[in-house]
């Protein structure tokens, strides 16, 4: 099954390539419109070819990554029907397993069961029809057959469950300690992402309307005008909880789905892969706007992931535990960051 | 096979109307008989009328969600909102779909399968097939049915009073906390949850109805042993519903005193828990899905065995196996709750709980095929209705196995998938049943012979159009649509427009079925007492169609001759008559 993931992986790799390389065409120059009060001014807007995964320095300022087609989303039918008929390419270690769980043991299995039925009932239908067959038969006991088809299918939901545990266990592997924590908190009808190991910077993440999405670049109803944005390839802590009523966090092509319960904190391990814009929406029933509350995850590498903490007025974990040594007693750290006060910047030392 | 059973059903006699003024057969007046009704077959034409109007009203919603999902962005959200007295607002417009979810959902479960199922059929059919003359509380049945239909009311009610951001309640029909607390200012959630304790204590009074009935009131002979099947699924279906509603009124009045007197169960600001509302709700809610389908399964039982002309295979292990999925009914209940948090050796356990129940529902399939397998089988409109659960069924059950899966519930939680999952065993399996048995039933209730051409062309419609709905909701689901969204990106667009043909077709299918009941009550051929021939063993079919105002008068005596299913009256048999 190992096998299978690593060349699904690589199969989304080529399919990224492909399409940056679609997408690096004369037609690339989409403008950016530059989300948020957050980028500093004097960056220059740049022209980010789309697909690029890998994003500018990181002295140069956040510039939201554009999505790349088929990555993180939902694929429709015109584009390519077989992708709009089954999951999303999986992003993650557990959502590659999850997905090869589903699709070499689960899809055949339960593909083959209602084969099974049917090509019974169509058995039945042609040889025991009163035509065919003018006499029943009054057989109305079969000690065998019966123990047989209450015992196979118990070998087959054991052969189901050994994956299934293993997948649960998986899952709920412990964060290691130096996992960074990032809390997303349900409102009525919007995120909030806060940063607790980097200065509790808060990000407020509201989705775009359908117009500045397609002028983005974004898919309408999926795009966000501040992203979550965390580092790739390492263990990040999600912790959920929400404000108000119950909402749910879910990203598909992360396998990653945990509800925001209001005096509750949730919390799940998630190590996203690669670089790349992950978008998922609320999933649990929270009232009128239920369905325009979507999510951006966007994940780069840690140096420019630190470089834009840095930039939303954040601190870095090391740093702001110095910073803290430093100042005298009583004296307000840089918590509780506005996401968009310029003032923070100076406070806090370079990495 | 015409027969009479001169023993005990002395009006067949009379049934030509020559003199058929016999005391069994004295009807009292129309406003006595149908609004005061202690009559078990009046009782169960009352539930199927009521169903088939709540299950108009709720199919119709189901319409009104499938045009506004035809395409992305809001296109009649906000003419329904006006239309129902609230504003142009579009969050009032969004409101509005959360209340027909919330609507479509309520109504369809408690107010069009229970009352169908348990109320209409298992009225109807218990006592005949026991042998009995009645239900045994008669009073207690009729108030039954009209707190359900108050129940009814309360909900259409709820429609016209604010519910937060608009008129009615949005909170979908198993109404979690804290959105249906502090999320919903307003008496819409009051009404709603009004609406399920009277249906909910209707139902419990019916459980309690038909449990004494089944017990107390077996002809001679009919140890329990030698009940139908379909007597069998009402009898585990009423323990369910014992044992489970209380739990449901428990948990909804909870909601309402957290809602209007202050206390706070639900609410953490005063050491409540909204989670505790989920497991309440579920443990309420799980058994309820088999509520709904269990007295499907006996009626699929009967019918396949009918038309088979076979007795039912493994009659012990099918009865056995609807005890034991009514167990196992109890304790999957979390698997509604995958992503709420649940620790991890919580999950493991209810992962492997609930992919056991598909043991024996396994058996059942199985024995039904095996009961067609070596009968002499004759395709009329209960068999291939029966023949369409079978398979749908089969195909909602594996999916079920899919999501029970609690590691890869993770992305399907919530999403169309689980929508498509529930509609194949539900909008087909329990639908699918209930138009069985009312083809099954209708000539011996009605006394008229139904269209045997409309009943097929209604099944190939309506088999076809619920396929095409509910088969790409499937994909829609897997490819990451979340369930109770009104507006969708592009990329879900394809699919959903499918979806949406789906339903005229299924539509279209629906006006046939009307179209054939009106047929047979215009010009349907009388149906003789026995229209099925003799693979129809059980007593209903010795009686005369429609039945007598009171039968059984005289109880019919049950032999023992080692055949579960053959419940002929011993002068009824050519050999020993």
């Amino acid at each position: 099954m190992m096998g299978h993931i690593h060349t699904r992986l690589k199969l989304g790799l080529i399919a990224l390539l492909a399409a940056a390389m679609a997408v690096l065409a004369p037609q690339a120059a989409i403008a950016q419109e530059v989300v948020g009060a957050d980028v500093p001014a004097s960056a220059e807007p740049m022209e980010v070819p789309a697909g690029e995964t890998e994003a500018p320095d990181a002295s140069s300022g956040y510039v939201p990554m554009d999505p790349v087609e088929g990555k993180g989303m939902p694929t429709s039918a015109e584009d390519d029907i077989w992708a709009s008929m089954t999951f999303q390419d999986q992003y993650t270690a557990d959502g590659a397993y999850a997905l090869g769980m589903h699709d070499y043991i689960l899809l055949p299995v339960i593909t083959l069961i209602s084969l099974f039925v049917l090509g019974l009932l169509l058995w039945v239908i042609v040889r025991y029809n009163r035509k065919s067959n003018p006499v029943p038969s009054k057989t109305t006991h079969n000690t065998l057959i019966e123990v047989v088809w209450t015992i196979v299918p118990v070998i087959i939901l054991v052969i189901i469950a050994v994956p299934s545990i293993t997948l649960l266990a998986r899952q709920y592997e412990t964060p290691p300690e130096d996992a960074i924590t990032i809390k997303a908190t349900g409102y009525q009808w919007y995120w909030g992402y806060t940063y607790p190991d980097h200065g509790e910077v808060e990000i407020i993440s509201n989705m775009l309307s359908d117009a500045d999405a397609i002028a983005n670049g974004e898919p309408a109803q999926l795009a966000v005008d501040n992203r979550m944005v965390v580092p790739a390839g390492v263990p990040l802590r999600i912790q959920t909880t929400a404000a108000d009523v119950i909402h749910a966090f879910a990203v598909p092509s992360l396998w990653f789905k945990i509800d925001a319960v209001p005096g509750r904190l949730n919390e799940k391990m998630l190590t996203i892969e690669e670089p790349g814009l992950y978008y998922g929406q609320c999933s649990e029933l929270c009232g009128a706007r239920h369905a325009y509350m979507p999510i951006a995850v966007e994940a780069l590498p840690m140096a420019e992931f630190e470089a834009w903490i840095l930039e939303q007025g954040g601190s870095l974990p090391g740093a702001e535990e110095a910073a803290e040594e430093a100042l005298p007693l009583g004296q307000e750290t840089g918590v509780e960051v506005d996401a968009d006060s310029d003032a923070a910047d100076a406070d806090i030392p370079a990495p | 096979m015409a027969t009479t059973a001169e023993g005990f059903d002395a009006p067949t006699a009379g049934h030509g109307g020559d003199h058929s003024h016999d005391h069994a057969d004295h009807k009292p007046g129309f406003f006595a008989r149908w609004f005061m009704s202690t009559n078990h077959k009046d009782i169960g034409t009352l539930y199927l009328i009521f169903a088939i109007i709540a299950g108009i009203v709720g199919g119709a919603i189901s319409g009104i969600m499938r045009m506004e999902l035809a395409e992305p962005g809001i296109q009649y959200l906000q003419f329904w909102a006006q239309f129902m007295g609230g504003t142009s607002d579009i969050n009032t417009a969004l409101h509005m779909w959360n209340v027909f979810i919330t609507a479509h959902g309520l109504i369809m479960v408690f107010f069009m399968v229970m009352p169908a199922m348990i109320g209409g059929f298992g009225n109807w059919f218990v006592p005949l097939m026991i042998g009995a003359p009645d239900m045994a509380f008669p009073r207690m049945n009729n108030v039954s049915f009209w707190l359900t239909v108050a129940g009814f009311f309360s909900l259409l009610f709820s429609l016209f009073v604010p519910g937060g951001t608009g008129p009615g309640a949005g909170v979908g029909w198993t109404v979690y906390a804290p959105l249906s607390t502090t999320g919903s200012v307003g008496p819409a959630v009051d009404f709603a949850i009004f609406s399920l304790h009277l249906a909910g204590a209707g139902s419990i009074l019916g459980a309690t109805n038909f449990i004494t009935t089944i017990f107390n009131m077996r002809a001679p002979g009919m140890t329990l042993h030698k009940m139908p099947l379909f007597v069998w699924s009402v009898l585990v279906t009423a323990f369910l519903l014992l044992l489970a509603l209380p739990v449901l009124a428990a948990a909804i009045t909870m909601l309402l005193t957290d809602r209007n007197f202050g206390t706070t169960f639900f609410d953490p600001a005063g050491g409540g828990d909204p989670v505790l509302y989920q497991h309440l709700f579920w443990f309420f809610g799980h058994p309820e899905v088999y509520i709904m389908i269990l007295p499907g399964f006996g009626m699929i039982s009967q019918i396949v065995a009918t038309f088979s002309r076979k007795p039912v295979f493994g009659y012990l292990g099918m009865a056995y196996a609807m005890v034991a999925i009514g167990v196992v009914g109890f304790i999957v209940w979390a698997h509604h709750m995958y992503t709420v948090g649940l620790d991890v050796n919580t999950k493991m356990y209810f992962t492997a709980a609930t992919m056991v129940i598909a043991v024996p529902t396994g058996v059942k399939i199985f024995s039904w095929i095996a009961t067609m397998w070596g009968g002499s089988m004759e395709f009329k409109s209960p068999m291939v209705w029966a023949m369409g659960f079978i398979f749908l069924f089969t195909v909602g059950g594996v999916t079920g196995v899919v999501l029970a899966n609690g590691g890869i519930d993770d992305n399907l939680h919530d999403t169309y998938y689980v929508v498509a999952h529930f509609h194949y065993v539900l909008s087909m399996g329990a639908v699918f049943s209930l138009f069985a048995g009312f083809y099954y039933w209708f000539p011996k209730m009605s006394g008229k012979m139904h269209s045997e051409l409309l009943s097929h062309i209604h099944f190939w419609l309506f088999f076809v159009g619920v396929n095409v709905i509910f088969f790409p909701q499937h994909f829609l689901g897997m490819n990451g649509m979340p369930r109770r969204y009104p507006d969708y990106p592009e990329a879900f667009a394809f699919w959903n427009e499918i979806s949406t043909y789906g339903y005229l077709i299924m539509a279209g299918s629906m006006l046939i079925f009307f179209a054939n009941l009106a047929y047979a009550f215009t010009a349907g051929r009388k149906a003789g007492n026995n229209p099925w021939g003799e693979g129809a063993t059980t007593l209903e079919w010795t009686l005369s169609s429609p039945p007598p105002f009171h039968q059984f008068e005289t109880l019919p005596v049950i032999e023992d001759h080692h055949d579960y299913h053959d419940h002929m009256p011993r002068d009824e048999r050519p050999a020993t008559a």
